[in-house]
C-alpha cells in the first residue's frame, strides 16, 4: 500500500497510514485523550464551583441535608473504584506484555466493579427517592440536627433542595461516565478477547484505562465534598 | 514554481477520487469533510439570514405589526442561536481549517479522521434537534437564555435548544482536538513551530479555547435543562438559588466563545495581506504571541458582560481592567497588518479587498469594544443596540468578512477553479457598503437609548432603524453573489495552477485541487514562512473568465 | 440636536454630563485612531501598490515598535478604564439622604411606591433637583431599570434588592425602559420618568388617593402579621428587638456578622433561618408566599423608620457587633 518508497517495511496492520508509524500513532493518540480529560475537568468542574459557591453560601443547611447520605455506602462505592483502578492498571500492564487471558480478566473485572458501584448507587438513589429527597414537586425535607452540631439550626428546605440538586447532579454526571466508562470496557473485552491487544498495539487499552482513572478520580473528590460535611466529631 | 493549468479532470485528485454518496457521507478525507461543513453551515447561514431579514422588516415601523411580539422574540433568539453555534464559531475551523491544516504543515491528513467525521455527523444531528425544535414552537428566551426566565417561565422549546447547542460543542470540542493533536504531532521534518504559518497559530489559539471553554458551556446547558425538566432551583431564587450564578457560568464560556470566532478570521487576514503585499509578516513573533495571548487573556474577562447585572462594585473594576488588557493583542495585530504592507507590492484581488475591509471594520468594532469595556459609558449603552453594533462589527463585519476573504483565496485550492474576478470585487464592495449601512446607525440608536430585543419602539428611532433595514438587504445580495459565482464557477471557472496568487505556504505546492493523500511526496521544509523573497508573483492578477 | 431627526439623547440628570464627556473623549481618541489606521492602509496601498520595477522589501519586524504599539495603548486605555471607574462608583453610591422609591418590576410593568405611600404604574414622578434612590425587586424574572436621559441602568433581580440613584437636572418627562429581555412584552414595558419643579412635585403629592407613607402601612402589616408579638422591645421579645438595627451590623449564631440593609430585612422575612442573630432559637416562620413583594418593601420601610431606642431602657436587643469576644465557630 503506502510504504516509504526507500525500503519495504513491515508495520503492525494496526498502524493507519496517515501516520508515519507507530511511535506517532502513539504520541497522537495519547495526546488526544490527555487533552480530552483536560475538556472532562473543565466540565465537571463547573459543576464543582456551582457547589462550592452554594455550600459556602448555605453551609449549616448542606451539613444537614449531607448527614441523610448513607457514609458506608459512599466508602464502600470509593474502595470499588479503587479496586477498579487497580484492576485497569493491571490490565494495561497484562496488555503490554501480551498476556492476552489475563488482560480479558482485568478487563472483565473492572466492568464488573463498575457494575457494582453503579449497582450500590442505584440503592442510594432509591432510598432518596423513598425519603422525598428528590428534588422537585415531591421534595420535602425534615430537618434533624447535625450530629455533635446541635447549636446549628434546622436546615433551611429550599436550601436543602439545592444540596439535592447538585448531589443528583454531580453524581449523575459521574454514573453517566461511568456507563459510558463500562460501555468501553465492554468493547475492550471482546475484542481483548479477540487477540487483536499485543505489546506492540495496546493504545485502546492505555487510553482507556487513562479514561476511567479519571473518572475514579472525580469521585475521589465527589465523595468527601457531598458526603463528610462536618463529620468530625 | 506556477505549473500550466492541469485540466482537473485528467488527473486523480481528492474530488473525483471516488463518486457516490456513501464514498461522501463515509469519508475521512479532511478535505472532503471539510466541504460536508462547508455545505451545512451554508445552509445555516441562509436561515440564520432569514431570520435576521424578517427582525429588519419588523423593525422598518415602531409599532409590532409584522409579526407577533412571540414570534419576534423568536426569530431573535433563534437568529442568534443558529449564526453563532450553527454558523460563526464552525466556519472556518470547520471549513477552512479541516481543510488546510493538514496541507499547511505537510501531513497526510488530521490526526483523528474519524474522529472528524465524527464531529460532523454530530454537527448535524445538533442542526437536525435544532431544526426541529424551531419547527415546532421555536425558542425564544433570547441566545443567552438568562435564567430564571429560561428556566421558569418561558413555554417554549427550551430543552430541545439546549440539547442541540449540547452536542453542537462536542462537535466544537472534537474538532479542537483534533487541531490541537494534528498541529503538535503531525508537522513534517523541517516544519518547526516558528516557520508553522500564522493561520495555524491562530486555529490552534482558537482550539484551546475551544477545548477548555466549551465544557463549561455543557455543564450550564445541562444544569438549565435538568432544571427545567426536573425544578431543581440551582438558578432559581424563590428556591434558594441565583439566577447571577447562571450567568458567571454562561459568560465564562460565551466571552471566549467571540474569540473563537474572531481568531481563525485574523489568521486568514494574516495570510492574505502577506500574498497580496509579497511580503513576509511584520513581527511574526508577536504577531503569534499575540493570538496565544487573546486565547489566555480571553478566559478572564467574562463578567464585562455583567457590570449593571448586579456584580459588586470591586468586581466590575477587575473585570473592566482585564478588558482593557485583552485589547492589547488584537491592537498589535492591526498594527502588525499595517506595517507589513509599508514597502509592500501589493494588488487588490478579492480576497485582498475582504482583508482590508477586515482590518476597517475590526478596528471600528474593536474600538468600541473600548467604549463597552469603559464601566461609566457601559451602564448606559449596554443592553442597548450599542452592543448589537459592536458585536455585529466584529462578527460579521470582521469574521465573515475573513471567512469569505479565505474562501475566495483558497477557492482554486479547494475547486480547482478560479471564481470570477469581477464579480468577486464587485460583491466584496456590495458587502462593506450593506454591512456600513446596517450596523453603523445601530451605534447612534444605542446611545439614544433603544434597548436590544425590542420588539416595538417609540418613534423616534425609526429613522435610524430605517437606514437599518435598507442596508441589510444589499448586505443580502452581497452575500447571495458569491453563492451564485462559486457554484458557477465550479462548472465554467478558468482552471486554477497550483498557485494563481503566488503565495507562500504548502499548500501552494501541491495540486489544485489536491489528491487525497495530499502531497505526491511528503514535503522536507527547510524555509522560513513567508518565504516571499524567493517566490515570483503570478504573471498577472487573475481576472475575471 | 435635531428636533425630528433626533442623534443624541437629552441630558437630564447629574451624570449625564459627565458619562457624555466621557464618550466623546473616547470618539475622539477612538476616532483618531481609526482615521488615522485608514489613512495610513490606504495610504500604503497606494503609494505601495504593484509596479513593475519594484519589489517588496522583506522586513522582520521591530522591537522598538512592537513594545511602542503595546505600551502606548496600554496607557490610554488606563486612562479610559480610571476615568470609568470613577463614574462607576458615582453612579453606584447613592448618596445619603437621598429619597427613597420601592420598584417592584413583573411581567410586563414596573409598580413603583413613594416613601409617602403614593402608588404609580409605570410612571415616576420625582421633583428636579433632589437625589433619588431606587430600591428595587422583580417578582418574577430578571428585568432591567432603564432611564436613557439620566445615563443610569440597573438590572433588576427576583430574590434580592438592587439599587439605583439619580438626581434629575432639568423637568421633563423622559422614556423608562426595561432593557433585560423578560419574554412577551419586554419591549411594552415601558413607562416614562416626569420630572417636575418642587412646587408643581408637592401639588402632585398631595392630590390623588395615595393612602398612608409606606413606613405605616409596613407598621400596621407588622401588628397583622404578629411580628410585634416576638420582636418588641421588652426584655420578654423571643426576636430581636428591631429598634435602631437598621444599618448597624449584627452578630450571628454561626459568628459572621452582617450589616443589616434592606436585603437582610428581606430574607429575614422570607427564608428567616439563614441568618439567625446570636442568641435566639430559629423559631421565626416563614413568610414567603404570604406576603407580596409591596407588602415587604413596607416591612422593610417600617423597619428603617424605627428610631434609636431612648437610652437607659433595658432591652434584649439585637447583637451589636461590639467590641467582645466571641468564639468563631470552626467548620
Amino acid at each position: 500500500m503506502h510504504d516509504s518508497s526507500a525500503a519495504v517495511e513491515t508495520h503492525s496492520p494496526a498502524l493507519r497510514h496517515h501516520f508515519a508509524d507507530m511511535e506517532q500513532q502513539r504520541d497522537a493518540a495519547s495526546l488526544g485523550m490527555w487533552l480530552f480529560l483536560s475538556t472532562e475537568i473543565m466540565f465537571f468542574g463547573g459543576l464543582f464551583c456551582a457547589y462550592l459557591i452554594y455550600r459556602y453560601l448555605h453551609f449549616n443547611d448542606f451539613a444537614a441535608a449531607s448527614q441523610t447520605l448513607d457514609i458506608r455506602l459512599g466508602a464502600i462505592n470509593t474502595g470499588v473504584l479503587i479496586l477498579s483502578s487497580l484492576t485497569v492498571a493491571l490490565a494495561v500492564h497484562a496488555a503490554q506484555k501480551g498476556q492476552r487471558k489475563p488482560l480479558v480478566g482485568y478487563l472483565l473485572a473492572t466492568l464488573v466493579l463498575g457494575l457494582v458501584f453503579l449497582g450500590i448507587k442505584g440503592v442510594e438513589y432509591a432510598d432518596k427517592f423513598e425519603h422525598h429527597h428528590v428534588p422537585g414537586p415531591s421534595f420535602h425535607f425534615e430537618s434533624v440536627p447535625v450530629k455533635g452540631h446541635a447549636e446549628m439550626p434546622p436546615a433551611e428546605s429550599s436550601h436543602a433542595e439545592l444540596f439535592f440538586s447538585l448531589y443528583f447532579a454531580m453524581t449523575g454526571m459521574h454514573a453517566l461516565h461511568m456507563i459510558i466508562g463500562i460501555g468501553l470496557f465492554s468493547v475492550l473485552t471482546f475484542f481483548a478477547w479477540k487477540g487483536r491487544y499485543t505489546p506492540e498495539y495496546n493504545t485502546p487499552i492505555e487510553n482507556a484505562g487513562l479514561y476511567w482513572h479519571f473518572v475514579d478520580i472525580i469521585w475521589i473528590y465527589l465523595f468527601p465534598l457531598l458526603y463528610l460535611i462536618s463529620r468530625h466529631h | 514554481m506556477a505549473t500550466a493549468a492541469f485540466p482537473a479532470s485528467e488527473r486523480e485528485h481528492y474530488l473525483n477520487k471516488d463518486y457516490g454518496i456513501r464514498s461522501w457521507l463515509l469519508t475521512t478525507d479532511h478535505k472532503r469533510i471539510a466541504l460536508l461543513y462547508l455545505l451545512s453551515i451554508t445552509f445555516f447561514f441562509f436561515i440564520g439570514g432569514f431570520f435576521a431579514l424578517l427582525i429588519r422588516l419588523e423593525l422598518l415601523t415602531p409599532a409590532g405589526d409584522l409579526v407577533q411580539a412571540d414570534t419576534y422574540n423568536k426569530l431573535f433568539t433563534m437568529h442568534g442561536q443558529v449564526m453563532i453555534f450553527f454558523f460563526l464559531i464552525p466556519s472556518i475551523p470547520a471549513v477552512l481549517g479541516n481543510f488546510l491544516v493538514p496541507l499547511m504543515i505537510g501531513a497526510k491528513d488530521l490526526a483523528f479522521p474519524r474522529i472528524n467525521l465524527l464531529s460532523w455527523y454530530l454537527y448535524i444531528i445538533a442542526g437536525v434537534m435544532m431544526l426541529h425544535a424551531m419547527l415546532t414552537g421555536g425558542v425564544d428566551t433570547g441566545w443567552t437564555f438568562y435564567t430564571p426566565f429560561s428556566t421558569a417561565f418561558s413555554n417554549t422549546r427550551v430543552i430541545e435548544a439546549g440539547l442541540s447547542i449540547f452536542v453542537a460543542g462536542f462537535s466544537s470540542i472534537l474538532t479542537g482536538l483534533n487541531f490541537v493533536v494534528t498541529i503538535h504531532r503531525m508537522r513534517a521534518p523541517g516544519m518547526t513551530w516558528s516557520r508553522l504559518p500564522l493561520f495555524i497559530w491562530a486555529l490552534y489559539a482558537t482550539s484551546i479555547i475551544q477545548l477548555l471553554g466549551t465544557p463549561v458551556l455543557a455543564i450550564t446547558l445541562v444544569l438549565v435543562v435538568l432544571e427545567r425538566a426536573f425544578h431543581f432551583g440551582i438558578f432559581d431564587p424563590t428556591q434558594g438559588g441565583d439566577p447571577l450564578l447562571f450567568q458567571h457560568l454562561f459568560w465564562f464560556y460565551s466571552h471566549p466563545a467571540v474569540y473563537i470566532m474572531i481568531l481563525p478570521s485574523m489568521g486568514v487576514v494574516t495570510e492574505i495581506i502577506a500574498c497580496f503585499s509579497r511580503k513576509r509578516i511584520f513581527g511574526y513573533k508577536f504577531v503569534a504571541l499575540a493570538s496565544i495571548g487573546i486565547a489566555v487573556l480571553g478566559f478572564l474577562v467574562w463578567a464585562h458582560h455583567m457590570f449593571v447585572a448586579g456584580i459588586s462594585l470591586y468586581s466590575a473594576l477587575i473585570f473592566s481592567i482585564l478588558s482593557y488588557l485583552v485589547a492589547v493583542p488584537s491592537a498589535i495585530k492591526v498594527f502588525n497588518w499595517t506595517a507589513t504592507m509599508y514597502k509592500g507590492s501589493i494588488s487588490f484581488s478579492t480576497p485582498m479587498l475582504y482583508a482590508f475591509g477586515f482590518i476597517g471594520l475590526f478596528t471600528m468594532g474593536g474600538m468600541t469594544g473600548l467604549f463597552l469595556a469603559c464601566l461609566g459609558v457601559d451602564v448606559h449603552v449596554t443592553d442597548t443596540y450599542f452592543v448589537v453594533a459592536h458585536f455585529h462589527y466584529i462578527m460579521v463585519g470582521s469574521a465573515v468578512m475573513g471567512y469569505l476573504g479565505g474562501m475566495h483565496f483558497w477557492w482554486p485550492k479547494i475547486s480547482g477553479r478560479m471564481y470570477p474576478e469581477g464579480w468577486g470585487r464587485l460583491a466584496a464592495l456590495t458587502v462593506f457598503i450593506g454591512f456600513n449601512l446596517t450596523f453603523f446607525p445601530q451605534f447612534i440608536l444605542g446611545y439614544m437609548g433603544m434597548p436590544r430585543r425590542y420588539w416595538q419602539y417609540p418613534p423616534e428611532f425609526q429613522i435610524l432603524n430605517v437606514l437599518s433595514t435598507a442596508g441589510s438587504t444589499i448586505l443580502a445580495v452581497g452575500y447571495v453573489l458569491p453563492m451564485v459565482y462559486f457554484l458557477w464557477s465550479m462548472r465554467y471557472g478558468k482552471h486554477a495552477t497550483d498557485n494563481p496568487w503566488g503565495a507562500a505556504g504548502l499548500e501552494w505546492k501541491t495540486a489544485s485541487p489536491p489528491p487525497t493523500f495530499n502531497f505526491d511526496e511528503p514535503p522536507q521544509v527547510s524555509w522560513e514562512a513567508y518565504d516571499y523573497e524567493h517566490i515570483p508573483a503570478p504573471e498577472e492578477v487573475p481576472v475575471a473568465r | 440636536m435635531f428636533q425630528n431627526f433626533p442623534l443624541w439623547p437629552i441630558s437630564a440628570s447629574t451624570m449625564s454630563g459627565r458619562v457624555d464627556a466621557l464618550f466623546i473623549f473616547l470618539l475622539v481618541v477612538c476616532g483618531f485612531m481609526t482615521i488615522a489606521i485608514f489613512v495610513l492602509i490606504l495610504f500604503f496601498a497606494a503609494r505601495y501598490r504593484r509596479r513593475p520595477g519594484f519589489e517588496a522589501e522583506q522586513i522582520e519586524g521591530s522591537n522598538a515598535l512592537e513594545l511602542t504599539w503595546s505600551i502606548v495603548p496600554l496607557a490610554i486605555f488606563m486612562v479610559i478604564f480610571t476615568w470609568g471607574a470613577v463614574i462607576y462608583f458615582q453612579g453606584r453610591t447613592p448618596p445619603q439622604g437621598a429619597d427613597e422609591i420601592y420598584v417592584v418590576a413583573k411581567q410586563w410593568m414596573w409598580k413603583l411606591q413613594h416613601e409617602g405611600g403614593q402608588r404609580e404604574i409605570n410612571e415616576l414622578h420625582v421633583p428636579v433637583g433632589r437625589d433619588i434612590k431606587m430600591i428595587m425587586t422583580s417578582q418574577d424574572v430578571i428585568h432591567s431599570f432603564y432611564v436613557p436621559a439620566f445615563r443610569i441602568k440597573q438590572d433588576v433581580l427576583p430574590g434580592r434588592y438592587t439599587t439605583a440613584w439619580f438626581h434629575a437636572t432639568r423637568a421633563g418627562t423622559y422614556h423608562l425602559f426595561c432593557a433585560e429581555y423578560c419574554g412577551t412584552q419586554h419591549s411594552g414595558m415601558i413607562g416614562q420618568v416626569v420630572v417636575m419643579e418642587p412646587a408643581q412635585y408637592e401639588a402632585w403629592l398631595a392630590g390623588g388617593t395615595s393612602g398612608a407613607p409606606l413606613a405605616v402601612t409596613g407598621q400596621k402589616l407588622f401588628a397583622e402579621l404578629g411580628c410585634s408579638t416576638c420582636h418588641r422591645s421588652d426584655a420578654q421579645g423571643r426576636g430581636p428587638d428591631l429598634d435602631g438595627v437598621f444599618g448597624k451590623p449584627v452578630l450571628l449564631e454561626d459568628g459572621r456578622t452582617v450589616t443589616v440593609d434592606e436585603d437582610y430585612v428581606r430574607e429575614s422575612i422570607l427564608s428567616p433561618a439563614a441568618k439567625v442573630v446570636k442568641g435566639f432559637k430559629p423559631i421565626m416562620p416563614t413568610f414567603q408566599g404570604i406576603v407580596s413583594e409591596e407588602q415587604v418593601n413596607a416591612l422593610v420601610a417600617y423597619v428603617k423608620s424605627l428610631a434609636q431606642p431612648p437610652p437607659g431602657q433595658a432591652t434584649r436587643s439585637a447583637n451589636l457587633a461590639a467590641p467582645q469576644t466571641h468564639t468563631e465557630q470552626v467548620h
